[in-house]
């Protein structure tokens, strides 16, 4: 097993809200070895986002964050702002659900990856618009010596994506965080950036962090997967042990509502409800007014995520106790 | 582009048109102009006589036809006081003008977009606080009200400066002051509210995630953005150097462009009124033609969305 790149400890994050603050993040430990893909996946305002966001100082300064990143096992989380801005685009790399506004719009695409290769490898003008033209060729964008001149708007978002994935290339970091970062695109346009970051993680051997809503989206092209549930991780596992055999009720209901392409038809399960207020959780685990294998203790006390194998965890009282989704099906 | 400014530019000339013509029959419908001059008292032979010179006996239609076929041959007419050419007597208050306006709008510039980006870039902090209530005194005050406050204090309390006239450069500070604030306290507002619409954008986000530190994202990506609105209201600004000090001139007798236009009105000096008219128009359309050209310079997706087209499938 290789060395954490990076680990998040008891990272919280509170919001202040008409004067109190609300916690948005529950305390998310979280490690990512040198090359590893790691899949976050859970339903919006489940704090996937935001986790990454605070452990990268990219949240508004109005937001407190308490717990510890360790990068190559040294604190950053003591660094200013402009110190932590040599380690985003260096050391760790974003990109996010909407290409197009994720560009500035009055900027052309070649002047802002090259402004990526410049501040992090020290480029002159003119070498970093070539190394620029190599990023968009990596990147499968056709004639891209032409495109370095054009701007976000007159590029679909499928390329936008591209050029952000090339800008995150440029400073040739050892992990990408990708938000959502298919979201905002067709679903044929969907599977080809996936595809290429999965390329670039082959070619350059970063690690990879995607996080997305879609089990489905993670499955293909990550090993490891940590399933988030209002602000906390509730299940985390290499990836085809969760597929199989998905301890937590909520990894098991997320995976019911999932089709099967290869198996036989059935009826998709959806989850009732929805994800409770993070102003208002209720006091035991946040899932279990939604969860069918609930018990009187789920509603009282907090479940801690524990080990229940060598390599994955699970906070559930009931991890192991059967399939829900199932018998309530 | 091409196209484009021309299209522009036919528009602009349309407008002034327009505005001649209103001018024209607004000004001869509301009163005669030989009685005002000569005064009702006259004997009516002198003023059949004033109404012959000046063809004012002819119909309508045939004066405005008449303006016209001068206005094409550049002639602006007589000013109907003392027969001098209109144009003379307007274009020797320009500079006048021009001399307080112009440090005026450099004030508002300078103070009021300095203003609008620190209050954006700490906002909400007790900075902000100040620069905005400052940005709603000054334009919410109407600039004559702070013109004579202005006067009060620095003129008759502390006798520092001149009340009133234009015999020295310093009778030349109060106008421009007055005019300043409140210029600079709009365009505060509006780079403030500028700033912040840009902040938010997730283009920022990506210029920090990419290493940039604050400073070179706001320089950088920011400024270039909400530069965009706020051209808008300075060329608005521009286009008022010439006739935007009505007010202040009257209130500190500075003998300007704006004085003049006054004046020329309450003795239905017609000539010269219409060929204020005419800078005013000119100048103020021409300044929306240049900040129309301007933008597509500094907003590529205007250039485009005028002839090129989008490019790339994925």
């Amino acid at each position: 097993m290789t060395a954490p790149l990076i680990e998040l400890k008891d990272l919280t994050v509170d919001f202040p809200v008409g004067g109190n603050w609300v916690r948005a993040l529950h305390g998310v430990s979280l490690t990512i070895r040198r090359g590893e893909a790691l899949g976050l996946v859970g339903e919006s305002g489940s704090g996937k986002s935001v986790t990454w966001l605070a452990a990268t100082k990219l949240l508004p300064a109005k937001a407190r964050i308490d717990g510890k990143v360790l990068l190559d096992g040294k604190p950053i989380q003591g660094l200013t702002r402009d110190q932590m801005a040599s380690v985003r685009g260096k050391r760790v790399a974003l990109i996010f659900q909407d290409p197009t506004s994720s560009l500035n719009p009055v900027h052309r695409v070649g002047t802002q990856i090259g402004e990526a290769v410049r501040l992090h490898r020290g480029f002159d003008a003119a070498a970093a618009r070539a190394e620029a033209k190599r990023l968009l060729d990596r990147v499968h964008i056709p004639s891209a010596a032409r495109r370095l001149d054009d701007y976000p708007h007159e590029l679909s978002g499928g390329t936008n994506q591209r050029v952000m994935i090339a800008m995150a290339l440029a400073g040739e970091p050892d992990l990408l965080v990708a938000d959502e970062p298919t979201t905002a695109l067709d679903v044929t346009i969907q599977a080809q950036i996936l595809d290429l970051l999965a390329e670039m993680r082959r070619e350059t051997g970063m690690a990879l962090v995607l996080i997305s809503h879609d089990l489905g989206i993670v499955a293909d092209i990550t090993d490891r997967v940590a399933v988030m549930y209002a602000g906390r991780i509730v299940e985390e596992a290499p990836v085809d042990a969760l597929f199989d055999d998905p301890r937590h009720p909520y990894t098991q209901g997320l995976l019911a509502a999932l089709p099967d392409v290869a198996g036989p038809r059935r009826r998709l399960t959806a989850i009732p409800g929805q994800v409770p207020n993070p102003a208002a959780l209720p006091p035991g685990c946040a899932f279990a007014p939604r969860c069918p294998a609930a018990i009187a203790g789920c509603v009282t006390a907090i479940p801690s995520l524990d080990a229940v194998a060598a390599d994955r965890r699970t906070a559930c009282f009931r991890a192991g106790d059967g399939t829900p989704w199932e018998i309530a099906a | 582009m091409l196209g484009y400014v021309a299209s522009r530019a036919f528009r602009a000339l349309v407008t002034i048109l327009l505005v001649l013509t209103f001018a024209f029959f607004i000004l001869n419908a509301t009163g005669d102009p030989a009685i005002l001059i000569l005064s009702a008292d006259a004997p009516p032979e002198a003023i059949e006589a004033f109404r012959e010179e000046w063809g004012l006996n002819a119909p309508l239609w045939k004066q405005y036809i008449g303006y016209l076929w001068n206005l094409a041959h550049g002639e602006l007419g007589r000013s109907m006081r003392d027969g001098r050419d209109a144009w003379a007597v307007v274009s020797e208050r320009i500079p006048v003008t021009l001399a307080i306006t112009i440090p005026a709008l450099i004030i508002k510039l300078v103070i009021g977009i300095s203003a609008g980006i620190v209050a954006a870039l700490w906002r909400d902090t007790w900075v902000d606080r100040l620069v905005m209530a400052f940005s709603v005194t000054g334009y919410t005050v109407p600039s004559f009200v702070l013109g004579l406050a202005l006067m009060l204090v620095f003129a008759v309390q502390l006798g520092w400066l001149p009340a009133a006239g234009a015999d020295s450069w310093r009778h030349a500070i109060l106008p421009i002051i007055t005019l300043g604030v409140a210029g600079a306290a709009v365009l505060a507002r509006f780079t403030r509210s500028a700033m912040l619409e840009v902040l938010g954008q997730p283009f920022i986000r990506t210029g920090l995630a990419k290493g940039l530190v604050w400073r070179a994202v706001v320089i950088g990506h920011a400024f270039p953005n909400a530069a965009i609105p706020t051209l808008t209201i300075a060329g608005f600004m521009i286009g008022s150097l010439v006739a935007g000090a009505v007010v202040v001139e009257s209130v500190f007798a500075w003998p300007g462009v704006g004085r003049l236009l006054v004046s020329a009105v309450g003795n239905r000096d017609l000539m010269v009124v219409q060929a204020i008219l005419l800078l005013v128009t000119v100048t103020m359309v021409s300044a929306n033609l240049i900040v129309d050209i301007v933008y597509g310079f500094v907003d590529p997706r205007l250039r485009t969305a005028r002839g090129g087209q989008a490019r790339g499938g994925t």
